[in-house]
């Protein structure tokens, strides 16, 4: 009786043990499809072969950065680690994470998500979180990131935070289950629609321009760590304006590059050098650049890296080139998809936000 | 810590490993230290407040009982006292303790009157003063279950007092009564010849129990976070906008309100409980399928039943059976005639018992007022049953199946309607709240879609209606043949354990918990 | 006794007191009534009930009761 007994409780706890994995399977938003951003993250693991530029922060770096261009244009190996308002400490322990795979010869850092002091927000805590594997990194990036209505254990079980969704499931969720499609082109996020940019609301005064100081010693620990592992590290601000990147802020980040000695490249400035025209080089009104102008900034930021790092041409390595290949066609044959929706529907129908599942 | 914070699960988890894996004379001190832990980790000033409580019930009873000794041994030692010196010197004795006992309760119903209804008091005096002078209401912490664990233990100095109950001598296990952390937050009240019985001998694990308990926890987080919790976004949407829900959302807001408070209170209870259960303690019961009653007296010995017991053995009786109330008596017999003067020590007593019992569940003039109601309509219906007696000699329909179902609902709709005083800002409020039920009710409400505009969505509609019938069903099976748990327990094991796992299943998904429930689903702005 | 029995049953005819054994277990009696009672036996034996007797094993019969207020009288 009492070993049947125990027989039976095992069983039991087996089967709720399975199904509430298949239930949290089925229930974790899927990010294929409109909201991609969120599939990021866990992409990178899904690489084969290492990369001599590792980029990571937020937008600014994943929507403006052709990787393939990159490839195409001076055989770099790179790869965007990037995430929908990757804010500061989780850059680092991105970083931190990618580092236990591969030492990259130049890391870049996009300053932006520096403006950010404190987690912002639950969601987007999510997206940049979720997709890394288990870690101390992971552990660490989850503490530093938590709103105050956020639990650790909802991101040990993400059944408890995506719970709610069971009226809301759509056909990725099921198609999606245990295999999930690409949606990034080494971390790029691909967007080939134009919407022209034309303005932005004055910038509102700050009552304080000091970036935080919990955010800048993050930047700090990225600084550190490059050091010691031996890798350059570049700090960038993207060309695009919108959120608006304050003076105050451009010297604080020229002087912690100087005293560190890092380079620092605000690209504002220098549009019409890379040649960008904000009229047909962004899809979102200026916010961030389409696939015309990420492919001009990577062609540019290329020629920078090129010039002053010791980096390899690996358009000739077989191992490589094979992988890269691949991504080109890919990139290609997502490229002509979006040109032939844009085509039809005059806007894109299963790509962006707007995507229906 | 609220039952619903993955701290309390973690908690009382750990708690209940422990507790069987130390020794068993370890078991009550173990379960000492976890209340006052979960008390300090709520804030540690309160365990000021639990430790002049503990402490003072523990010096009164110690001394009540001594000097009931004392009475003893002088009546032993004194064997040719007439009858007249015999009553004397129990009068005298009687004296002694009935000035440490309301010492006693002076001090810890002054701690609980001074946190609770300072503020209360504060504000009606400004009130009446119109302005006249104005006293700034103060800061006072009020500690968790004060309410709850002072009755329990004047409870328990009161039984010492009436001798029907020997003091604890050893403080430790007092403090473990006083603090014992699962009953901490809403009851049940307990009185400590019962509680005391399995509260501290040890209990060696024993799988049925552990079961039934965890099933019975199960069976609580399901009706407080799967109903209670969902129904709370369309209750307090109906009660806050008292402009445009009126008339027929008032009735909705009322069915609703008794189906969350009966949900989020005895699923509460459920778990305190049930968690007792699987340490083997036993926990007076607090409900008994209350909204099958088939009148309001009904009602009240089936709902918040520990506390309606409280309130009668150390309220009602003690003020019926004064001797001012048997003069009054007497007085009103003489003067009012037989039958006007055999209710109003009845009436009187009654009215204080619910004058108490509302003052006790919150400082506001509604809970009063709903005491009041109550106290009402039980009079009422005591006055009516000469009628109620003609009719049923006329149309013989007692204990028919339609008039039983009769009786229930109508003793459900009257009790969920005095119950509105719980819910609207002020009793004036309320009462015109529920003034529109009869003047503005429109059918339309439940037909055209208005019903999902109050932040229930379809879904959550579906949900309710599932768990509705869930806990019907469960109810009329108690109802019927008694214990679910006993009948599951009857059929093979796999059947009581996969019993808990659906219910464990059901509250991970249809549970109204965490960030995501409040509908905030991914909004993407432009990063 | 007789005087007992005759107060119980003015409160309720419908019982029979004299074999009942178990008034407030069974819930036939409930806090008003005894109270009732209670006011009664106070009226008609000249004793006072005090709360502390106020125990379902008191009021469970009439004999039981019976017996309280003999008890009661003797002291």
């Amino acid at each position: 009786m009492k070993r049947s007994a125990l027989i039976s409780g095992a069983a039991v706890a087996l089967a709720t043990i399975a199904c509430l994995y298949l239930l949290q399977r089925l229930l974790v938003p899927k990010y294929q499809t409109g909201i991609v951003e969120g599939s990021m993250v866990e992409e990178y693991y899904r690489e084969t072969t290492d990369h001599e530029v590792l980029c990571i922060g937020d937008c600014e770096v994943y929507e403006n950065f052709s990787t393939v261009t990159l490839w195409e244009e001076y055989g770099i190996t790179s790869y965007i680690r990037g995430s929908a308002q990757q804010l500061a400490w989780q850059s680092y322990y991105l970083l931190e994470d990618a580092l236990r795979y591969e030492t990259p010869k130049v890391v870049v850092y996009n300053v932006l998500a520096l403006k950010y002091n404190e987690p912002q927000s639950e969601a987007y805590n999510r997206m940049s979180l979720d997709g890394m594997r288990w870690s101390s990194s992971k552990v660490k990036g989850i503490l530093a990131s938590m709103t105050e209505e956020e639990h650790f254990i909802e991101y040990v079980f993400p059944l408890l935070r995506y719970h709610s969704r069971w009226d809301g499931l759509a056909s990725d969720d099921v198609e999606h289950l245990f295999t999930k499609d690409l949606v990034t082109h080494s971390g790029y996020y691909m967007r080939v629609d134009t919407k022209a940019q034309t303005g932005f609301p004055p910038p509102a005064p700050l009552a304080d321009y000091a970036l935080g100081e919990n955010a800048m010693s993050y930047l700090q620990k990225m600084t550190d760590l490059c050091r010691e592992k031996g890798i350059d590290l570049v700090l960038i601000k993207a060309p695009t304006e919108y959120p608006h990147w304050y003076g105050q802020w451009d010297e604080q980040i020229a002087s912690f590059a100087e005293e560190n000695s890092l380079p620092y490249i605000n690209y504002i400035p220098l549009r019409e050098e890379i040649g960008l025209d904000m009229r047909v080089d962004t899809y979102d009104g200026g916010l961030h650049l389409n696939t015309r102008g990420a492919e001009k900034m990577a062609r540019y930021f290329g020629a920078y890296l090129k010039e002053n790092y010791d980096l390899t041409d690996y358009r000739n390595e077989e191992g490589y080139a094979s992988v890269w290949a691949e991504k080109t066609a890919f990139y290609n044959q997502m490229k002509q998809r979006q040109y032939d929706e844009l085509e039809q529907y005059g806007r894109l129908v299963s790509f962006g936000s707007n995507a229906i599942q | 810590m609220l039952f619903t914070s993955y701290g309390f699960v973690a908690f009382a988890s750990a708690l209940l490993a422990a507790y069987y894996l130390v020794p068993r004379r370890w078991q009550w001190p173990l379960l000492l230290a976890a209340s006052y832990g979960f008390y300090a980790l709520a804030d540690w000033r309160y365990l000021f407040f639990l430790l002049v409580t503990t402490v003072s019930a523990y010096l009164m009873a110690v001394r009540l009982e001594d000097i009931a000794g004392e009475q003893k041994r002088y009546l032993q030692t004194h064997p040719a006292l007439t009858r007249e010196e015999k009553r004397a010197c129990k009068a005298g004795f009687k004296a002694r303790k009935w000035r440490w006992l309301l010492a006693c309760l002076l001090l810890n119903m002054g701690i609980l009157a001074v946190t609770k209804y300072t503020n209360f008091v504060i504000h009606n005096v400004n009130a009446l003063l119109h302005g006249a002078a104005h006293l700034q209401t103060v800061d006072i912490l009020v500690p968790m279950g004060i309410s709850f664990y002072t009755f329990q233990t004047m409870g328990y100095v009161i039984d010492v007092y009436r001798g029907k109950q020997a003091a604890e001598r050893n403080l430790f296990r007092l403090a473990l009564f006083v603090s014992f952390f699962p009953q901490m937050v809403q009851g049940p009240i307990s009185r400590y010849g019962d509680l005391s019985r399995t509260l501290y001998c040890g209990h060696p694990f024993d799988g049925k129990a552990v079961t039934f308990g965890l099933t019975r926890v199960l069976w609580g987080y399901f009706k407080k976070v799967v109903i209670a919790d969902r129904i709370i976004t369309g209750v307090t949407s109906l009660i806050q906008h008292t402009d445009a829900y009126t008339g027929a959302y008032v009735f909705v807001a009322m069915l609703f309100y008794a189906f969350e408070l009966y949900c989020d209170f005895t699923g509460g209870i459920d778990i305190t409980i049930g968690l007792a259960e699987a340490m083997g303690i036993r926990v007076a019961e607090n409900f008994h399928l209350p909204y099958f009653s088939k009148n309001i007296k009904e009602y009240w010995n089936r709902w918040h039943i520990t506390m309606g017991t409280w309130f009668t053995d150390y309220i009602f009786y003690p003020v019926s059976v004064c001797r001012p109330m048997l003069k009054l008596s007497k007085w009103s017999r003489e003067h009012l005639g037989q039958a006007m003067g055999k209710r109003v020590p009845v009436y009187l007593s009654c009215f204080v018992v619910w004058l108490t019992t509302g003052v006790w569940h919150g400082a506001a003039w509604n809970f009063i007022m709903w005491g009041l109601m109550n106290f009402a309509v039980i009079m009422a219906s005591q006055e009516l049953e000469p009628l109620y007696s003609r009719f049923h000699a006329r149309f013989p329909v007692r204990g028919k199946a339609p008039y039983e179902a009769f009786q229930i609902i109508r003793t459900f709709l009257l009790m969920s309607c005095v119950r509105m005083f719980d819910c609207y800002r002020d009793v004036p409020l309320t009462f015109r709240m529920v003034g529109t039920m009869f003047t503005r009710f429109r059918f339309s409400v439940f037909t055209d879609g208005s019903l999902l505009k109050i932040g229930l969505s379809g879904a959550d509609y579906a949900v309710l209606l599932a768990g509705f019938a869930v806990v019907l069903g469960v109810s009329l099976f108690q109802a019927r043949y008694g214990s679910v748990r006993q009948a599951l327990y009857a059929r093979p094991r796999a059947v009581s354990y996969g019993a808990m796992a659906l219910l464990l299943v059901a509250i991970l998904i249809f549970g109204a918990y965490g960030v995501g429930y409040d509908s905030t689903q991914f909004i993407y702005n432009q990063f | 006794m007789d005087r007992l029995l005759q107060i119980l049953e003015d409160i309720h005819p419908e019982v029979d007191f004299e074999t009942c054994g178990a008034l407030v277990d069974d819930k036939i009696l409930d806090s008003l009534d005894i109270i009732a009672i209670i006011s009664e036996v106070s009226a008609e034996f000249d004793v006072a009930i005090p709360a502390e007797e106020i125990v379902p094993e008191n009021f469970n019969s009439a004999q039981a009761l019976y017996a309280l207020i003999e008890r009661l009288e003797d002291e």
